[in-house]
């Protein structure tokens, strides 16, 4: 479920990375705002424990398989929504640096994938109104699957809705929810089978621990999860709408008139999958330059798409260039690496000059 | 998330605790160029492979001036691999286009974006992986804080760090012995709850202790971070010298313009 720099545009990635971080600063607000002073280490400690919980795994009834602890659940009923939304979003930040589960620019879609989900909408609308404080109870164990799923499932859709508004995966949009969401249903019952037996016992041995959330801090208001919503809403809608209103200019669009290709085109693939191609055609034109504005390339309608004659031979395959291109490139390679080892040489001279 | 991994992390720690040209630059200039590198790396076209190539450099001149094992980074990124992996591999099943040519083999533009996928991936993982291993968590958390992170957050991520170690060392500890009386059979959900539940709750108190240690030491809710590294001309130089390679590298196929200067300028 990390998403990984290497799927993500960057205009996704910012605009993911300043929600998450408008988050960020509002719940860091909240916590400083809190009279708990223990919040700090708490905090710190259980992000910590989060991360070892992961190492012990149990076995799943019925099947061969072993699942753990993912977290968010268990972190908000401990700590409130606006702390556990920030030990998550440092755990998630750890694991990008030290793991490489989930890289930078992708950090901002990860946290909100897996920390605002649980922290503000399965937790406070879902757990709670189901357990109500009856932790260990069967309506206890129902509650902690469902919003278990429901937070994954919703993490998991925007993953799907990131990773097509960036446009590098070729996946469709039909295939890959029903790749996602599947997979995803079975970790949110393995996730939430894990919180309620954690929340159960802790109820057992010490119920005071579960309670540690103050009232006024437990009970989130709507306000930020819908602002929270609107604007991923928003900003979603209008990069979808970017893509599919804006004209292709002249060059572009007579580049896809000459090669289209529409017989590769299921019919339902709709808006993405034809700015797929147009993009991928007009991507490697024959001069293999640069061309200012990758927008541009993303933009055709379907109906334009749908003009096109039948596909003629490729018009952009020219030696010269990909002979340049793939000898340049792999001298480049070598030269990096050249320079690279020059660069230890000198490194490790200058320090021992030093020394 | 195997035991091998707490090795691996404290070996992560080590490093960023080296001292060489690569950590004595500010962490502050390390993370923007960073940041800036993965930006414009991933704001290539995506049939993209050859104009890519310039852009190792900055990862291998990371990784070569902090003196960080090579082979101990490219197991760490290939452990990373499997999700751009898997959701790249549809790129050459879904696109079958020819665009061009390797001799008699023509290759579909599917295979050339698969590529570019996996060379962004390993050039955006790699330089982050660099950038952590020749900065170190308290620098880089120092930095964060400079740059405008809220400060509850800089130090959330501190203490987690800390605490990693600690509390991971005792998951581990409770681990190997349910393993031992278990004769390694896997765990059931029952046993698992008080486990874990057990794990948390001793956290709690740790939680606690560190609490009252901390106010026995004069802690007033303020946290205060050290700010070890101050930014030179050095640094200057650094952050506008790399900002002004990507910025040409993006603009000019540099790959390209050197083939064509070896191959006789075929164009």
């Amino acid at each position: 479920m990390h998403m990984a720099d290497a799927l993500i545009s960057p205009a996704v990635g910012g605009t993911m990375w300043a929600i998450s971080g408008g988050l960020i600063a509002y719940c860091a607000n909240k916590v400083k705002t809190s009279i708990r002073d223990n919040l700090v280490p708490m905090m710190g400690v259980l992000g910590a424990f989060i991360f070892a919980a992961q190492m012990i795994n149990f076995s799943i009834p019925g099947t061969g398989s072993s699942g753990h602890l993912g977290g968010g659940l268990i972190l908000t009923a401990l700590l409130g929504p606006y702390a556990a939304f920030l030990v998550m979003a440092s755990v998630l930040t750890v694991q990008a640096f030290f793991f490489a589960d989930g890289g930078l620019l992708a950090l901002g879609c990860n946290i909100f994938n897996l920390g605002f989900f649980p922290a503000f909408v399965a937790y406070p609308l879902i757990y709670r109104a189901f357990v109500k404080g009856q932790y260990g109870t069967s309506r206890a164990w129902v509650g902690a699957i469902i919003a278990a799923v429901v937070g994954l499932q919703l993490g998991a859709f925007s993953v799907v809705l990131e990773t097509k508004a960036s446009g590098i995966s070729e996946l469709p949009f039909g295939t890959f929810v029903l790749m996602m969401l599947p997979i995803h249903l079975a970790i949110g019952v393995v996730e939430g089978l894990a919180t309620a037996a954690v929340v159960s016992f802790v109820a057992r041995a010490r119920p005071e621990a579960l309670q540690t959330a103050p009232a006024s801090e437990a009970s989130v208001s709507l306000r930020p999860v819908l602002i929270g919503l609107a604007i991923a809403a928003v900003i979603m809608g209008g990069v979808a709408s970017w893509f599919a209103s804006t004209h292709p200019d002249g060059l572009e669009w007579s580049m896809a008139k000459v090669s289209g290709k529409e017989e590769l085109e299921s019919p339902g693939d709709g808006i993405h999958k034809s700015l797929a191609e147009v993009q991928e055609r007009t991507a490697f034109l024959p001069d293999y330059g640069f061309k200012s504005g990758e927008a541009a390339p993303e933009t055709a309608t379907p109906a334009e798409h749908a003009a096109a004659p039948e596909p003629e031979p490729w018009p952009a395959v020219n030696a010269g260039t990909s002979v340049a291109g793939i000898v340049g490139g792999l001298m480049t390679l070598a030269l990096a690496c050249l320079i690279g080892i020059a660069l230890r040489a000198r490194s490790i001279q200058r320090t021992c000059g030093n020394g | 998330m195997g035991i091998t991994d707490w090795i691996e992390i404290g070996r992560m720690d080590e490093l960023g605790r080296m001292d060489t040209p690569a950590h004595r630059l500010d962490a502050r200039a390390k993370a923007i160029v960073t940041l800036a590198f993965i930006v414009v790396v991933m704001s290539f076209p995506r049939h993209d492979v050859s104009a890519l190539t310039p852009f190792l450099l900055y990862p291998i001149a990371l990784i070569s001036l902090g003196r960080i094992p090579v082979g101990y980074l490219a197991r760490k990124i290939l452990i990373a691999a499997p999700f751009a992996l898997f959701i790249g591999i549809f790129n050459p099943l879904l696109d079958r286009t020819p665009v061009t040519t390797i001799g008699t083999v023509a290759i579909s533009g599917g295979w050339v974006s698969f590529g570019s996928i996996m060379f962004r991936f390993f050039l955006t993982v790699g330089a982050a992986l660099a950038l952590v291993a020749c900065t170190g968590m308290n620098r880089l958390g120092a930095a964060l804080e400079r740059l405008g992170v809220p400060r509850v957050f800089v130090v959330q991520l501190l203490f987690l760090y800390r605490y990693l170690f600690v509390v991971s060392d005792q998951a581990g500890k409770m681990k190997r012995s349910a393993e031992m009386r278990s004769s390694g059979r896997p765990l059931r959900l029952r046993v698992y709850g008080s486990m874990i539940g057990h794990l948390l709750l001793r956290s709690m108190d740790r939680a606690e202790r560190v609490y009252r240690a901390m106010v026995a030491r004069g802690f007033d809710g303020e946290v205060r971070v050290l700010r070890p590294s101050s930014f030179v001309w050095s640094d200057a130089i650094f952050v506008a010298g790399c900002l002004l390679f990507f910025v040409s590298a993006r603009l000019w196929n540099l790959a390209e313009a050197f083939g064509r200067l070896l191959t006789g300028g075929a164009m």
